[in-house]
């Protein structure tokens, strides 16, 4: 089982982009659980979301305290909440931000992790480009896709025309291809370094 | 069809397709999402004649639904936690009327302390209140319950609750077959009402009854449940017929096979226990896990039965009855009366705590062992209670308790545990 963790503030998505997620593992032919953690529900308060893909049916209903992702969704939730609590050694992270990892000093942090399992990429500013607002939940699970190949980045496509149908359903889908491709190319040059 | 949906959105499409003609409802968290969706669901027309009532609180909500199922119409509507115990009053005279009115219960917590995430504290409240309580275990339960909920109160006139945890289920999206409105059609009929205010045969309902005959009207109402717990399983039976599975029932037992240990507990924990159960067989500890689907009418004959052979019981319970400590655990000790078995209460998941199968597992253990307080609370902090308890003794002014608990845990915002 994958079990994956979101971490945002209020009004980002973070429940959307976890539905989404599970919906996207759902046309990818696997049993998914989403659920939010709410606090009191405020806009900017810290949120997060939960997701879990197996291939057979999924019956725990605890929230994910070991997680094999954690997506990123607010860079200010870093040094702030304890993102990465319960991370698996083999598990992957995915952090939103226009700066590199160094420069949000977690380089050495992460280091711990295979390398390719890491990548920050500003998946606001993609959602800018789409979207015209900062949304950074679609070009998110673009990039899970890119990084894990857990779900194939069709469903994903897939899943956001379901759930929003029309312009603004092409528009995340444009956005998340962007994300794919930046974070494959990315992680691929994360893995060139290292075989140089 | 197999969908992947957010569990409110399911019962509220699973209610479309059981023909409710009044709702009213108000709302409030973790209910919200299913109300919203009916709401729009009326409005564009896809639920018949259906009129959505917007009612100024639960206590009209319900109200209203009493006034409507009197006169005929099949009549739903949900809340949760201080919502309900607002409509107190009503929820009594629903039953007291044996009106068949089906309401969802999205299970929350009561304050004080307000606290909006889940636990059993609400429907408990209202578990003697003569309504039939059914608890769903996943979002399939859940929506599968509400059927068989709507033809349930018809065949017995009398209201039924169709609990699912908050949040925990409400607001999890997981994959549901939701089967189509003719289908739901053939497993349940139109309603027929057995009490009507019709103007052309007029009656009247809601006498005032002394005490000449309050007690037989109340052993009547008694006996109406105690005709549930037979029909329950005919309407299971039926109903895994119609759609091929399994769902509902009074209790459902889970690798009891062989088992000398009993985890007994109700609603969408059992999911959780379901994955402990498995581990510890793995590791041939004889445990295994029974299902109460059905607690009002508690039933206790079909438990009693599931029990045989087992020498030790856990109850694990999202509730507490301050003073005393478990609920469902006293319904336990009184199905087990005669039988000389320990009957542990676990306290878990007060408020929203997550319940994580390690503490469970650990818990079990224990419980072997003959190492449990009782009531054990699972995952209590007792640090802070220490704590709290010796300021309490040092300064008469000690000041209100959640607070200075929330001091001295420093929680603040999201905590991941």
């Amino acid at each position: 089982m994958w079990q994956v963790r979101f971490h945002g503030r209020g009004g980002q998505g973070v429940v959307t982009a976890a539905e989404l997620l599970a919906l996207a593992a759902f046309r990818d032919g696997k049993y998914a659980q989403a659920f939010p953690s709410f606090g009191s529900e405020r806009m900017g308060a810290p949120v997060m979301a939960f997701c879990r893909i197996d291939d057979t049916t999924i019956r725990t209903r605890d929230t994910v305290t070991c997680p094999d992702v954690v997506i990123v969704q607010d860079a200010t939730l870093l040094h702030q909440v304890d993102l990465f609590a319960g991370l698996t050694p083999c598990g992957f992270v995915l952090i939103n931000s226009t700066r590199s990892l160094n420069v949000l000093h977690l380089e050495e942090f992460l280091s711990i992790l295979p390398v390719g399992h890491v990548c920050a990429f500003p998946a606001s500013d993609l959602g800018l480009k789409y979207l015209k607002r900062p949304l950074a939940n679609a070009p998110l699970l673009g990039g899970f896709a890119a990084l894990t190949g857990l779900i194939r980045l069709a469903s994903v496509e897939s899943a956001i025309r379901q759930r929003f149908p029309g312009e603004i359903g092409e528009a995340n889908v444009a956005s998340v291809r962007e994300a794919y491709d930046h974070v494959t190319t990315l992680t691929a040059e994360q893995q060139g370094i290292l075989r140089r | 069809m197999n969908v992947q949906m957010e569990g409110s959105q399911a019962v509220a499409e699973i209610l479309a397709r059981c023909r409710p003609e009044v709702i009213a409802a108000y709302p409030i968290s973790p209910q919200t999402h299913i109300v919203e969706r009916l709401s729009v669901k009326v409005a564009r027309g896809e639920i018949g004649r259906c009129q959505f009532v917007n009612v100024e609180s639960e206590f009209a909500a319900l109200s209203v639904l009493i006034g409507a199922s009197a006169s005929g119409a099949r009549t739903y509507t949900a809340t949760s936690s201080q919502g309900l115990l607002f409509m107190a009053e009503a929820v009594y005279n629903a039953a007291g009327l044996g009106l068949p009115i089906v309401m969802t219960i999205a299970n929350r917590a009561v304050g004080a302390p307000i606290n909006i995430w889940n636990d059993h504290s609400d429907s408990m409240a209202l578990r003697d209140a003569g309504w039939i309580q059914l608890f769903a275990e996943h979002n399939q339960e859940a929506i599968d319950l509400h059927i068989q909920a709507f033809r349930l109160a018809e065949a017995l006139s009398c209201p039924v609750m169709v609990c699912m945890d908050g949040y925990v289920l409400t607001h999890a999206s997981e994959p549901v077959d939701l089967p189509d409105a003719a289908h739901v059609d053939a497993y349940l009929p139109p309603y027929q009402p057995v009490q009507l205010l019709d103007p052309n045969d007029p009656v009247s309902i809601g006498a005032m009854v002394g005490p000449d005959a309050f007690a037989e009207v109340k052993y009547l109402a008694h006996h109406q449940h105690l005709r549930a717990l037979d029909l329950i399983p005919e309407l299971t039976q039926a109903f895994e017929q119609h759609f091929h599975r399994q769902s509902g029932g009074l209790c459902s037992p889970y690798r009891m096979e062989g088992a000398d240990i009993a985890v007994i507990a109700m609603g969408s924990v059992i999911g959780t226990i379901k994955d402990v159960v498995d581990e510890l067989r793995r590791a041939s500890i004889p445990v295994g896990c029974i299902k109460i689907g059905c607690y009002r009418p508690f039933p206790m004959l079909r438990l009693r039965g599931l029990l045989e052979g087992v020498s030790r019981v856990i109850v694990v319970e999202k509730d507490l009855a301050v003073g005393v400590g478990g609920i469902v655990s006293a319904d336990v000790q009184l199905t087990l009366s005669g039988r000389q078995i320990p009957v542990h209460t676990v306290i878990a998941g007060l408020g929203g705590r997550s319940i994580s199968t390690s503490s469970l597992k650990q818990m079990i253990v224990e419980a072997r062992a003959e190492r449990l307080t009782e009531p054990y609370f699972l995952d209590l902090n007792k640090t802070v209670i220490e704590q709290e308890l010796a300021r309490r003794r040092d300064i008469r002014r000690a000041g209100p308790v959640a607070e200075h608990i929330l001091r001295t845990m420093n929680v603040m915002g999201t905590k991941v545990s």
